[in-house]
């Protein structure tokens, strides 16, 4: 395939995932999702929580992504990320132990702007997945 | 010279210690396993992480602006270091070496008068350093309770260095560990991690494209950099395990050795002394009956 390009998606842990024939990959960049295909220019910001979706011809996967950061270059796009799963996997319960925690953070009262919109965007992506 | 009964103690004494090192031999063994695995499959992400910060450090244009947890507070007066080490013994040099280390960096420190602060993570290196530094540890930090090297006590090693830099408690930051090399060998290692050293900059990564920054390159780096420390604990905490393991390993495996070339030299000597005491008794008898 010609259109394709490498993704590695790395955690603190281990290498979370490694393909050389992904389409196209979606990220939850920090002033908006990124599409991105073959030959971008090469790119590096931020990742806000959110869903990393990665397509391989007529496959789609979808995984959360609880922060990161990431690196496209020469066609390989590298995704740094501290907490990451895939969302086929995931458990209920699991998910809203990280609803409760989101709005425990929330209900504190010396957080800044910044951490308060991402910690409502969390909110509002993890509530997405559990009505899912 | 002991008698028969005392060598025969001593025999079943030295073997019953020879089956215990040879059962944490084992045991680290299969320790060192694990945690080597874990360490090569924590490297690419410490690797990339580098890659990234090199990246946009090279592409700030404005050094002044630079965030302080990369270029520095500009001093160089109070050194903070953060000696990593296991949180129990009987693992051959592994500790010492590591203290031995950290011990040469404290002593360069104190007579150019600079201030130190010392942060032990791990029981022993609180222990080996108590003696002759206890005044300058500001905080010892142990892991015991869980199992494994885990990014979440990584990230707590990582925050409380942030918030003491934050609070303006030092100018330099240097990790001591052990970085695993193989079984047999283990480095000693001396990092600095804030300010980022600047060698490792210049000569990596001369990278002619220039990349798109989202949002711009302070407010990543202003992100990246306190995650990046808390990953350079992680590494170091993984690379100190697989070495923890590895070198307990050898250091079983020489004392199961030692134990079995002791075993044999009592042996001969206890078998001696039966033959000896059978010697004389045979005299006596022989003596006694010529005597009839």
């Amino acid at each position: 395939m010609s259109e394709s390009f490498n993704i590695e998606i790395v955690n603190p842990e281990k290498s979370f995932l490694s393909k050389d024939n992904v389409s196209e990959v979606v990220v939850p960049a920090f002033e908006g999702e990124i599409g991105i295909l073959k030959d971008h220019i090469s790119i590096i910001s931020l990742l806000k929580p959110g869903i990393v979706k990665v397509i391989t011809g007529s496959e789609e996967e979808n995984y959360y992504v609880e922060d990161g950061i990431v690196e496209f270059k020469n066609n390989s796009l590298s995704i740094l990320t501290s907490y990451i799963f895939n969302i086929k996997n995931a458990e209920k319960n699991q998910i809203s132990n990280f609803i409760e925690e989101a709005e425990k953070e929330l209900s504190k009262n010396e957080i800044d702007d910044q951490n308060k919109f991402l910690l409502n965007h969390k909110l509002e992506v993890l509530k997405s997945l559990s009505f899912n | 010279m002991p008698s028969l009964d005392d060598l025969r103690k001593r025999i079943t004494s030295v073997k019953s210690t020879q089956k215990i090192t040879k059962a944490m031999k084992m045991v680290a063994a299969a320790k060192l396993r694990k945690s080597q695995e874990s360490a090569e499959r924590g490297r690419p992400y410490s690797e990339k992480m580098n890659n990234v910060i090199l990246n946009l450090s090279s592409g700030i244009s404005d050094k002044e602006s630079a965030p302080k947890l990369l270029v520095g507070t500009g001093n160089d007066k109070v050194h903070l270091c953060i000696v990593l080490t296991a949180d129990r013994g009987l693992c051959g040099g592994f500790n010492t070496n590591i203290i031995k280390k950290a011990k040469n960096y404290f002593r360069k420190i104190l007579s150019e008068e600079k201030t130190l602060k010392i942060i032990t993570v791990g029981s022993k290196g609180y222990d080996q350093l108590k003696r002759q530094y206890k005044n300058y540890i500001v905080e010892k930090i142990s892991f015991k309770e869980s199992k494994n090297a885990n990014y979440f006590d990584a990230s707590k090693v990582g925050n409380l260095i942030i918030e003491k830099f934050n609070n303006n408690e030092f100018d330099v930051c240097a990790i001591f560990y052990n970085k695993f090399k193989n079984v047999i060998t283990q480095i000693p290692q001396e990092q600095q991690i804030i300010p980022l050293n600047s060698e490792e900059k210049e000569s990596d990564t001369k990278s002619e494209n220039s990349f798109e920054f989202e949002p711009d390159e302070d407010e990543i780096l202003y992100n990246l950099l306190p995650k990046n420390i808390s990953t350079q604990i992680f590494k170091a905490m993984l690379e100190n395990s697989a070495s923890e393991q590895g070198s307990r390993m050898t250091a079983m495996d020489n004392a199961t050795r030692n134990a079995g070339e002791l075993v044999d030299k009592l042996t001969i000597q206890y078998n001696r002394s039966r033959q000896a005491a059978i010697t004389k008794e045979l005299i006596e008898i022989i003596s006694g009956a010529e005597s009839l």
